[in-house]
């Protein structure tokens, strides 16, 4: 009942401030400018701009530098708004706003204070992929789940709020949405058992206007039992406990760590939550619904449209936080609305991003092999679902036995590191690991703010391939096939850029920022930055001159699982050390490095 | 090499892993060819291993066969150390290759580290004192990274184990409750 007057009375909110943040939207359709992190709210990651293109980029120069101070890995990018940079860091998540009218000049610099006991917390490096822009003001999502507001020209904290605990492992390393009066922010920790969320809060007060569940009783979900769908059919009631034993929803993982997209038109924004806790399927019988789910849910109020659970019960931690990327194109005929997402189970969907029908889900790494496909025939009883393959099914092996040669590995044929798309090639540019993994599950116990992992990983390089742990590939979302796939040594753990110029960008593990046509894959020039690269390529615009930006400093997941090389224990003695350990090509170090053609 | 100056050795090593031991990709270098009192077996009790002075240790047949604790060590670490310390120890971009602390550091200092963590600066290293799944299998987790800080196993799964003795499965069983 409390709950339901909440709801009620931030609907009244809304009607009263609709549309305030025009403001965004008008700063992101200037391609001058990089105004969010997913480039617009399509996730398209594409810049109008086309001063550097495919045949001038090879005389690309490093325009300037500026080193962040920070060791940790670093993800996301800078934004760049008129005539200011603004640029995070990792933990402790310094905001440095830099004039880029004079010659970067720090005009301001925030730094949080923050208990360092967050740290241990974090699953996999204490890494933060960015700031977001809205009305004037930057919004931190800090480690320890602190969202502030800061004025964009001073610095100043406008206000604050605390949206998890991380003495229960409540963490956050993501991003935040910037839309309409809100601001919606996701949460980590499902390697904690936490379980996951996602909260609007007011852009102008930082008061909370509606939190959504991943699991739970319906009205912690936030579901209509008769108009929320799951493939065209309505949820039911109950929908978020009744694939559970138990109480374990409580703790049931979920979280919402990725990047999000938004329809204004259909005033819906989209993304993934992750996977279930444990990583012992054994201990959570069930499809424990909603984890690796794509969500669909109203901006203003958080109900939920539609969902399609992609990894039913997972056993391999596939989740499925990666970015929803919104397009236009014609299908079977057919202009259409899509939602094209590139899961970490190796699969990529294409989906119609209004209904939430499923029309195309295909393998986007040959080696995925857990899986034979999804049934995509709707009168099956089994509509929608993998087909796993029993030898690789670590549920059906069971617990305390160790099943090998899954393809991919739990980072996924994709991790965060999100993808591109070209409106002028139809195609998408997306960076990929080639990593396979042996998987061991056993019993564990939970204990509020303490890993609840349950079980062993060994991963190496897909057998039978290149070699490498990498691919960037081009993808055909409506033909569900790759289009050419360029190899490389290591995951390609950099967020894409396609540009009008018809170049795309990446970088990788070694530090190498590339560039590649967009046609064809050639590549056309590259640049050894000083440490491996997991952030995401930008560009804006600066006195007539188009810069591209990329953050250097190695480490996040791929910093752990790389760091010293994989082996392959299947492959015996001989290969070990075979494997390029990442240590031998980068050291530590965060670095933005800017790029423009020379005069 | 005599005793004195293998002394002399662990002990700077330690001076270097305690305050240094949060350095990312630090290697504290262990010499497996020199004197490690804390690594020969001394006794055997129902399946585990144990020094002269009482301290947990592996044992490791000339086949390659691995002692109980040792592999269920490697099964542990890898779910709940490696996400920071890497696979088999090996160390990350911001945490210790910690199968040579193992060595380098005396098994109670390393119990205490595990059970009460510690911090310097931005690099902390939790406490697991509350944890049953760390806790109940520290000196399997210990031995595992002592076997190899001293190279006495590969990196990757031990191919193959001892059987789980009757008196593990109790203790464990008593321990997860």
């Amino acid at each position: 009942m409390k709950r339901l007057t909440l709801l009620t009375s931030g609907l009244a909110l809304v009607a009263g401030m609709a549309a305030a943040n025009d403001d965004l939207i008008t700063q992101m359709d200037n391609a001058d400018q990089w105004a969010i992190q997913t480039g617009d709210y399509k996730n398209q990651r594409y810049s109008e701009l086309d001063q550097i293109n495919a045949e001038n980029v090879g005389d690309l120069q490093v325009a300037w530098t500026f080193s962040t101070g920070v060791l940790r890995g670093h993800e996301g990018s800078p934004l760049v708004i008129g005539d200011t940079m603004y640029l995070h860091t990792p933990f402790p998540n310094i905001v440095y706003a830099l004039d880029l009218a004079n010659d970067g000049k720090i005009k301001w610099k925030y730094e949080p204070q923050q208990d360092p006991d967050v740290i241990p917390v974090m699953c996999c490096d204490t890494v933060n992929r960015g700031v977001a822009y809205a009305d004037g003001k930057i919004f931190l999502h800090q480690a320890d789940t602190t969202v502030v507001a800061l004025n964009a020209e001073s610095g100043e904290v406008m206000w604050e709020v605390v949206n998890g605990d991380p003495s229960k492992g409540e963490t956050n390393t993501a991003t935040v949405l910037p839309v309409k009066d809100k601001v919606i922010v996701g949460i980590s920790g499902g390697e904690f058992g936490v379980r996951g969320s996602v909260t609007a809060y007011d852009m102008n007060t930082g008061e909370q206007v509606w939190r959504a569940y991943s699991m739970g009783p319906d009205e912690d979900i936030l579901v209509d039992p008769e108009n929320t769908t799951h493939l065209g059919e309505p949820v039911g009631e109950n929908s978020g406990t009744n694939t559970w034993e138990g109480d374990q929803w409580m703790i049931g993982g979920g979280t919402t760590w990725g990047w999000y997209s938004a329809d204004m038109d259909e005033n819906l924004f989209y993304y993934g939550t992750g996977n279930p806790s444990t990583w012992n399927p054994s201990q959570r019988p069930g499809d424990n619904r909603w984890s690796m789910t794509v969500m669909a849910r109203d901006i203003d109020t958080g109900m939920a449209k539609w969902f399609y659970q992609m990894t039913p019960h997972d056993e391999w931690d596939y989740d499925g936080v990666n970015e929803m990327i919104l397009t236009e194109q014609e299908i079977d005929g057919e202009e259409r609305k899509l939602l094209t997402h590139f899961d970490r189970n190796g699969l990529a969907y294409t989906m119609d991003r209004v209904s939430g029908e499923l029309l195309v889900a295909e393998k986007y790494d040959p080696a995925v092999n857990w899986t034979t496909g999804v049934d995509m025939d709707p009168e099956s009883d089994t509509y929608g679902r993998p087909a796993v393959v029993a030898q690789y099914s670590t549920e059906q092996q069971g617990e305390d036995v160790n099943t090998t040669g899954i393809c991919p590995a739990a980072l996924g044929t994709k991790d965060q590191q999100p993808a591109a798309y070209s409106p002028k090639t139809e195609t998408f540019y997306v960076p990929t690991n080639h990593v396979c993994m042996d998987y061991e599950p056993f019993r564990v116990s939970y204990t509020a703010g303490q890993p609840y992992v349950g079980a062993t990983l060994a991963m190496y390089p897909a057998p039978d391939s290149h070699g490498g742990m990498g691919n960037f590939i081009a993808w055909d979302n409506i033909n569900g096939e790759i289009k050419w796939s360029i190899p490389e040594q290591f995951s390609v753990w950099s967020g894409a850029l396609a540009t009008a110029g018809d170049v795309v960008f990446y970088g990788t593990l070694e530090g190498y920022l590339k560039a590649v046509h967009a046609e064809t894959g050639d590549e056309l020039y590259r640049f050894k930055t000083p440490s491996g690269i997991i952030g995401n390529v930008m560009t804006y615009m600066h006195e007539g001159k188009q810069h591209i930006g990329i953050l250097s400093g190695v480490g996040g997941w791929a910093g752990i699982g790389l760091a010293a090389g994989l082996t392959n224990p299947n492959d015996g003695l001989g290969a070990v050390g075979g494997y390029a350990a990442l240590s031998d090509y980068t050291a530590l170090g965060g670095q933005l490095t800017v790029f423009t053609l020379p005069d | 090499m005599t005793r004195p100056a293998s002394h002399i050795l662990a002990v700077a090593a330690l001076a270097v892993a305690i305050p240094g031991g949060v350095l990312a990709w630090s290697d504290q270098p262990v010499k497996p060819d020199a004197e490690h009192p804390q690594v020969p077996v001394g006794y055997e009790e129902d399946g585990q291993y144990f020094t002269e002075d009482g301290i947990p240790t592996y044992q490791i047949d000339d086949d390659g066969t691995v002692d109980w604790l040792t592999f269920s060590g490697f099964r542990r670490y890898h779910a709940e150390c490696h996400v920071c310390h890497g696979p088999d120890g090996e160390g990350s971009t911001y945490a210790p290759k910690i199968k040579n602390s193992a060595v380098n550091m005396d098994y109670y200092d390393f119990y205490d580290v595990v059970v009460n963590g510690r911090q310097n600066g931005n690099s902390v290293m939790p406490h697991f004192g509350d944890n049953p799944n760390v806790m109940c299998y520290l000196n399997d987790i210990y031995v595992y990274l002592k076997a190899r800080g001293m190279d006495a196993v590969p990196r990757g799964r031990p191919p193959q184990k001892d059987a789980k003795s009757d008196t593990i499965a109790e203790m464990e069983n008593a321990c997860m409750g």
